[in-house]
């Protein structure tokens, strides 16, 4: 704890005191990098760059890769409505989290930053508990929550609401995913508001205080103060917003595979059963491609716009 | 004037009131669903179908020793454990390796090198998870612990070496030269000052690391195929297939496989708030 306010109240001293690397040090610098850089080439960026190899091929994974067909593994991917039903339910997780996971995890954020009492940290370290569970066992919780005979709703709609024969919203293609984001909710808004809550100590207490001599009010301290140092931790939050609602998979399959009647699937559950399951290693390397550009494009796009905003 | 203070005091305690309100409604939410789940792990089927809210009558503890003595999960236990202690032990010696080069020298390629590992965030494990089959089937990895180690760990790196970055990066110049006045080198500063001084980092990034590997699903379930190397999350789903009409014992049986994560988790939780905020957030 001393160590981060140690080094956040040293002066940074200017780095160009250092003088030009030698030869030793450079050898050196490349000798500490290249366990990291054999891991990351090995098996992030290898497999990526082969991805897109197969994606051109009609290929089940066995023997050599010689059926080329072009791009036909992207007409049919994009002629499917099963993947643009998926696509629709990651939109679906994206804009959830944006404009309700996230306000809600940066209020509590707010609520539990300021004093490192007992009960904030209490509070801090259960909102933070369910992100370190298992999708897997989050999954089997709640499919015991919902459950239609064993469950708490079970209990809860026959107390308050008698005449309602409840069946189980995970079995129901119309309350599945509404079931299924709440569980997502669950999980992962702790983390985000672990985000933030950093985010918000960083901010050092003159500037809230030289705001209010100046005669701001809350609201003013809030956007002129506390915004911009959040930015880093607002980007962060988004990014990991992004990239995990657009490759969540463990949570749906523990919670009943994407069913019933794909109302569950999202993208990555798609080509778990299109590609994976039924040895399309072809199709399947399409559907990671184009989920990845989505990917890409997203992170693009916000990049932009908070790049605007700073200006 | 005293009316103005009671007011403010009161719209104070009010807030505070109200703010209180808040945590306990979230708290409940979260702890409502686990506790449900410990101690519907001590009931009859029975019962679990008449009164799941309620306190378990009669208190069956052999729902949970029993899950000790047959259904494997000692086994599914002592694979997530040994998979899990290599993985934190090279992703964190690697990971504060590359932060410190890419924080503490001024080589020309720095920046290059670091976005190039920045790339790596970009890809989700799930996206790659084709290729990456048929590379540790090319390597004869398919079915070895090593075969989920090194994968994951690789995606792992690009995030805690970004921590790290961040972290060692703070650490003042002063303390170098001084170092260096001693006759130390740059590997004696790494080891006498940034290691003890990394500290929060090194608790956050072995949690985060402990946390994914013992949860991760997706790749072991590619991975290995012999049920005698299956993970816990692994075996918990083989076990809910194979009890599913009993949710008592499928409930014990979760309740004892999250203890661990839940452990680790209260052991280093002090460190993750601080460690994060050095690291990711400043960046």
């Amino acid at each position: 704890m001393d160590v981060t306010t140690l080094a956040v109240t040293a002066k940074k001293g200017s780095s160009d005191h250092k003088a030009k690397a030698t030869n030793r040090e450079r050898a050196l610098f490349y000798a500490l990098l290249l366990p990291a850089f054999l891991l990351v080439t090995m098996f992030i960026i290898y497999p990526v760059v082969n991805t897109v190899f197969y994606s051109f091929y009609d290929w089940n994974g066995f023997g050599p890769l010689k059926n080329f067909v072009g791009l036909k593994n992207l007409r049919t991917l994009l002629r499917d409505p099963l993947f643009w039903n998926a696509l629709r339910n990651n939109g679906i997780v994206i804009g959830f989290s944006i404009f309700v996971q996230l306000p809600i995890a940066f209020l509590l954020a707010i609520l539990v930053s300021k004093s490192s009492s007992r009960p904030t940290i209490f509070f801090r370290t259960v909102f933070f508990l369910p992100y370190i569970l298992s999708e897997i066992i989050t999954g089997v919780i709640w499919r015991f929550i919902y459950h239609p005979q064993f469950g708490l709703l079970q209990q809860v709609f026959a107390k308050l609401a008698p005449d309602y024969s409840y069946t189980g919203f995970l079995a129901d293609p119309k309350t599945v995913f509404i079931a299924i984001l709440f569980v997502v909710f669950w999980k992962y808004f702790g983390f985000h508001m672990i985000l933030y809550v950093a985010g918000l100590q960083g901010i050092p207490p003159e500037y809230y205080e030289a705001a209010l001599i100046d005669g701001a009010n809350p609201v003013q301290a809030f956007v002129y103060v506390t915004l911009p140092f959040m930015k880093n931790a607002i980007q962060m939050s988004l990014f990991f917003c992004i990239i995990g609602s657009l490759q969540v998979f463990d949570i749906i399959w523990s919670m009943g595979q994407g069913g019933p009647v794909h109302a569950a699937e999202t993208a990555v559950v798609y080509l778990y059963k299109f590609g994976i399951k039924s040895s399309k290693m072809g199709f399947g390397s399409m559907v990671a491609i184009v989920i990845f550009v989505i990917c890409l494009a997203f992170n693009v796009l916000y990049q932009r716009v908070i790049n605007k905003e700073e200006r | 004037m005293s009316a103005r203070t009671t007011n403010a005091r009161k719209a104070v305690s009010l807030s505070e009131g109200t703010k209180y309100a808040v945590l306990i409604f979230f708290a409940l939410i979260i702890l409502v669903p686990i506790y449900l789940a410990v101690i519907g792990g001590f009931k009859s089927i029975g019962q679990l179908n008449s009164d799941p809210v309620g306190f378990p009558k009669p208190f069956l503890a052999e729902n949970y020793s029993n899950i000790f003595f047959k259904s494997g999960f000692f086994k599914y236990f002592l694979n997530s454990a040994i998979i899990m202690s290599v993985t934190v032990a090279i992703d964190v010696i690697v990971a504060a390796l590359a932060g410190f080069a890419l924080s503490r020298f001024t080589i020309k390629t720095k920046n290059l090198v670091y976005q190039y590992f920045l790339l790596g965030l970009l890809f989700p494990m799930t996206l790659a998870i084709l290729p990456l089959y048929i590379q540790l089937r090319a390597l004869g990895l398919l079915d070895t612990f090593i075969g989920v180690i090194l994968p994951q760990t690789a995606f792992l790196l690009p995030f805690h070496i970004l921590i790290f970055k961040g972290f060692i990066k703070e650490i003042p110049d002063e303390l170098e030269d001084a170092v260096k006045i001693d006759g130390c080198g740059k590997m004696g500063f790494f080891m006498h000052v940034v290691v003890p001084l990394s500290r929060p980092a090194i608790a956050t990034v072995s949690v985060l690391a402990m946390v994914a590997s013992w949860n991760n699903f997706f790749l072991p379930l590619i991975v290995l195929n012999d049920k005698d190397k299956f993970t816990l999350p692994m075996g918990s789903m083989d076990f809910v297939g194979q009890y599913l009409a009993d949710w008592n014992i499928i409930l014990a049986f979760f309740v004892v496989s999250m203890v661990p994560a839940i452990a680790f988790y209260l052991y280093a939780q002090r460190h993750i708030v601080s460690g994060l905020a050095a690291g990711a957030v400043k960046g």
